[in-house]
């Protein structure tokens, strides 16, 4: 990054600011995605992805979007493993999540990982660290998934 | 919908645990009133007498961002002031995160850490210690800055005429501390 980006990036706040300005949303969103039980485990396990990933962010830009998406991902691990026959998990946006929104057609049909790769990459600009810290996998993984869903994508746009 | 405080106590265990944290802080209570104390793995990081919210933003320049409130991070410290504030303990064993700090202030803090509990030195003094006799001014400037006080004595450095000059604390600390350790 150069020296004029990061001047006029915005600054990444203390964890304990980002925790408390979201944690109550976070719970929230969990405990209608999982139920009051379930959700506490995955607020733990979102807070705790955003904490590995956060000495590695960039700048301060969307964390909303970044810690909401985050815990949507963990919903979904927590779904898939007390759920083996795998219900079909509403993985889409909230009203307020704009970038989801605008790329929710373009990606529909994109499996859960691959479409969080690719809204998060090209909705968000967020990196391919920030991205791994969402889906709970390497920032390869990342990488690789939002090049899948983009060849998808194309694919589908050319047939 | 608000997070319980079981279930937010849990996170920040977890964190500590996982040795996510760069700087865990908390709270501390003492005769002095309330005191914000940081540590990292390293060692203690920091004690402030103000614990408005830009302090955290402070501590996130010592050593990262991960700056979380965790009492567990800070119990060494807590318990080794709640000893020294009720007048049973005279030095400190705790280890000190010193780092990002230039040179010159590394040294002039250690020789801070020598002067004995109960007495008193000057700036002039600390300055002839660390080998720079005509650096006293600039040792008062280290003194403002220290990242540590209390166990990094500056309460005990006065001027050459033997007045108190200044704390960050406020004059009324710094004149309770010297009472505490019974140097006035």
């Amino acid at each position: 990054m150069r020296l004029t980006e990061m001047m006029e990036a915005v600054a990444i706040p203390p964890f304990e600011r980002f925790y408390e300005e979201h944690r109550n949303e976070v719970l929230g969103l969990l405990r209608r995605r999982l139920g009051a039980n379930r959700a506490e485990d995955a607020f733990q396990e979102t807070f705790l992805r955003a904490l590995r990933a956060y000495g590695r962010l960039e700048h301060g830009e969307h964390l909303r979007a970044w810690v909401l998406t985050i815990a949507h991902n963990v919903a979904l691990d927590t779904f898939r493993r007390t759920r083996p026959t795998s219900e079909l998990v509403e993985t889409g946006a909230d009203d307020d999540m704009p970038a989801y929104a605008e790329l929710a057609e373009l990606t529909d049909g994109l499996g859960p990982k691959e479409r969080a790769a690719v809204v998060l990459r090209y909705g968000y600009d967020l990196s391919y660290d920030q991205i791994a810290a969402v889906l709970g996998s390497s920032p390869d993984a990342a990488r690789q998934a939002a090049s899948t869903g983009v060849r998808r994508i194309r694919r589908r746009m050319t047939t | 919908m608000t997070v319980s405080p079981d279930l937010d106590r849990r996170f920040r265990e977890a964190a500590a645990a996982l040795g996510l944290v760069d700087i865990g802080f908390d709270l501390v209570d003492t005769p002095i009133g309330e005191l914000l104390v940081a540590a990292s793995d390293r060692g203690l990081a920091a004690i402030s007498f103000e614990t408005d919210p830009d302090r955290l933003d402070r501590l996130a320049r010592i050593a990262g961002p991960r700056v979380l409130r965790s009492p567990r991070s800070v119990d060494n410290a807590r318990r080794e002031l709640e000893e020294y504030f009720e007048g049973r303990r005279h030095t400190f064993d705790l280890t000190l995160d010193l780092r990002a700090l230039p040179q010159f202030t590394v040294s002039v803090l250690e020789q801070l850490a020598r002067v004995p509990y109960g007495e008193t030195t000057t700036y002039g003094e600390l300055a002839r210690r660390v080998g720079h006799p005509q650096a006293a001014r600039a040792v008062g400037t280290v003194m403002h800055h220290n990242r540590i006080p209390i166990v990094l004595p500056c309460h005990r450095v006065v001027g050459s005429t033997g007045s108190l000059t200044g704390y960050a604390g406020g004059l009324d600390v710094k004149q309770r501390l010297l009472e505490l350790e019974g140097a006035r």
